[in-house]
């Protein structure tokens, strides 16, 4: 397996706050990944310097070529697609118009087009509601919603920040089940979550993180298993 | 009737534009010629709603100093086409010159206050506005730029192929003052805005601006250039702003920093928020209604006078209270304005399915 995304000495400050201290990961191309820990740990900070939406230090290396400090757009053109934290639907933008918005850096009309369908496809609930604003949907719609729009611009690499914050049990057990379809077409998934025990169900690998640094890291099967990760993000 | 003309576009098409061509005569013959000139404002008002609606309504940026755009474009006219430098430039070339200055300005504002949003950069769109209307006060000395509070006039008027906008024409037993050629030009201008904005609206850029008003992070990470977008926001707006001065001054042939204060910046938001933010046809009503309405209220002077035998209640008074007991009324009965946006008419209608929704796709999460 290639390594799609290498990042060593990640760093990310919000004035005299350290969110993330220099951390280093990888994902390698088809992957999903997981990046567990506690609220506050840097999980998020994370994903946004990736994204360049915040400053930040250290080396990113995306398909072989250094990312950071470029502009999010660019990031963007490159293939990664995040799913914000808080999904981030634009609301008094119909579905419809949320989907088509995933596809803004898109020209290929054909495609944006079979692309469309297929999210439909996966998603019927959206097929149902295409016209109604995406505001009005219900937490798990939205989440579903800002999933499908992240993959209208065909990404290589999906970052998805806490999909399950906020949903009810049954909708988080549909929304994982989604990611593992996404996955198991070929997706490579970098998944930032709290709920570590659904992380570690889905994921090959996972990065626990605490006070903004990676203190384990390991195949998920181990860390579910590992006593440490059990007590501290298990319940046990 | 409404019905059958909206199925023949053509006709209603057709009618408007008769409306429209006859209706400074119509005024003017009806009412007075006065009129004429509130006609001729209401363009100019109806030219800078859209503007700030670009701003505000497409992008989502809060401008409470939009007015200084609007000074910038009638103090650059006033700069290239008055005795004041000597200089005496058409206006076709000032005009678009106008414009590009309010436009740089546009982006002067904006690329400082970028990662500023909602309240925050309200505060300082207004200080923005403040600061122009206090430099166009103050800058008489040491050089004299703007004749400080004294104002410029003597402003060259309009004048296409030899006929100056400025002279009232005697033509075919009627006398035409300047106020009916300039509701000519100003209608070309305005309809040439509603046409730029619409086709913005419906565009890429427009629907880039959509959803970085909705979430800036998620727009960003649809790829879209929130930097530059933004300021090819505020530097649009800005311009329409600064065209609609050019043809102020050039109007009014005199113009001083009392024109230009924070009050009009608030009027022209008023005109926005209580026609329908985001929405062309609303916008356009709420600049026609608070040019018209407050017109129509001097003549509540003249009925107290004629019945009363002298003004118990200033009309200019009775303004401000109407104004404030209309917006509250409208807060309550039409949020989203009176023509508002497919997109808020939608979203003030469909709160209340939530619950339910969240309800039904729980159990569809069970199936």
């Amino acid at each position: 397996m290639t390594t799609l995304l290498s990042v060593h000495g990640l760093k990310v400050a919000y004035g005299g706050i350290h969110a993330v201290r220099g951390i280093d990961f990888e994902v390698a191309s088809g992957e999903l990944v997981c990046l567990i820990g506690a609220n506050g740990a840097g999980k998020s900070s994370t994903l946004k310097g990736l994204m360049g939406l915040v400053p930040h230090g250290g080396s990113i290396h995306f398909d072989g070529e250094r990312v950071q400090h470029a502009a999010t757009h660019t990031i963007v053109a490159r293939g990664l697609a995040l799913v914000p934290e808080g999904r981030g639907v634009f609301g008094r933008l119909t579905v419809a118009e949320n989907l088509d918005m995933g596809a803004y850096i898109r020209r290929d009309k054909p495609g944006i087009k079979a692309d469309l369908a297929r999210a439909y496809e996966h998603f019927p609930r959206l097929a149902e509601r295409r016209a109604q604003l995406a505001g009005t949907l219900s937490g798990g719609e939205q989440q579903m919603l800002a999933i499908a729009r992240a993959m209208m611009g065909r990404p290589r690499l999906l970052l998805l920040d806490e999909p399950s914050m906020g949903l009810a049990p049954l909708m988080v057990q549909k929304i994982y089940e989604t990611i593992a379809t996404i996955a198991g077409e070929g997706v490579t998934i970098l998944l930032v979550e709290q709920n570590a025990n659904l992380a570690l169900k889905v994921s090959h690998r996972a990065y626990v993180m605490e006070s903004g640094a990676i203190t384990l890291s390991g195949p998920s099967a181990e860390l579910a298993n590992d006593p440490q990760v059990r007590a501290a993000y298990l319940g046990e | 009737m409404l019905d059958s003309l909206r199925r023949r576009p053509r006709l209603a098409f057709a009618l408007l534009a008769v409306l429209l061509a006859a209706l400074p005569f119509i005024m003017g013959f009806g009412l007075g010629n006065s009129w004429v000139r509130v006609l001729d404002f209401v363009l100019l008002y109806v030219l800078l709603a859209i503007g700030l609606n670009i701003v505000v309504g497409y992008a989502g940026l809060l401008d409470l100093g939009y007015i200084a755009f609007y000074a910038l474009g009638a103090y650059l006219y006033a700069w290239l086409a008055s005795p004041h430098f000597g200089l005496h430039l058409p206006f076709w070339v000032v005009l678009p010159i106008g414009a590009a200055f309010a436009g740089l300005f546009g982006v002067l504002l904006g690329a400082p206050t970028l990662r500023l949003r909602g309240d925050y950069l309200a505060i300082v769109t207004l200080g923005f506005g403040e600061i122009i209307r206090i430099f166009m006060n103050n800058l008489n000395a040491p050089f004299n730029l703007t004749n400080g509070p004294q104002g410029m006039n003597l402003i060259d008027p309009v004048s296409v192929a030899g006929f100056s906008f400025g002279k009232t024409l005697h033509i075919f037993g009627l006398s035409l003052p300047p106020t009916y050629f300039y509701y000519y030009l100003f209608l070309a201008f305005t309809l040439l805005a509603i046409f730029i904005a619409l086709r913005l609206q419906d565009s890429r850029i427009g629907r880039a601006w959509a959803a970085i008003r909705e979430d800036e992070v998620a727009a960003a990470a649809m790829g879209i250039n929130t930097r530059n977008l933004k300021l090819l926001a505020f530097a649009m707006g800005a311009s329409f702003g600064g065209l609609a001065g050019g043809l102020f001054a050039a109007f009014q042939g005199f113009i001083s920093p009392e024109s230009f204060t924070l009050w009009e910046s608030i009027l022209v938001l008023c005109m926005i928020v209580l026609g329908g933010m985001g929405n062309i046809p609303g916008v356009i009503l709420g600049a026609v209604l608070l040019t018209m309405i407050p017109e129509a209220l001097r003549y509540i002077g003249d009925l107290q006078r004629a019945t009363l035998g002298h003004v118990v209640v200033d009309p200019s008074d009775l303004r401000m209270l109407l104004f404030g007991v209309a917006l509250v009324g409208m807060m309550l009965f039409r949020p989203a304005g009176l023509l508002p946006s497919r997109q808020r008419k939608r979203e003030f209608a469909a709160e209340d399915g939530v619950a339910e929704q969240e309800q039904a796709s729980l159990y569809d999460a069970k199936a």
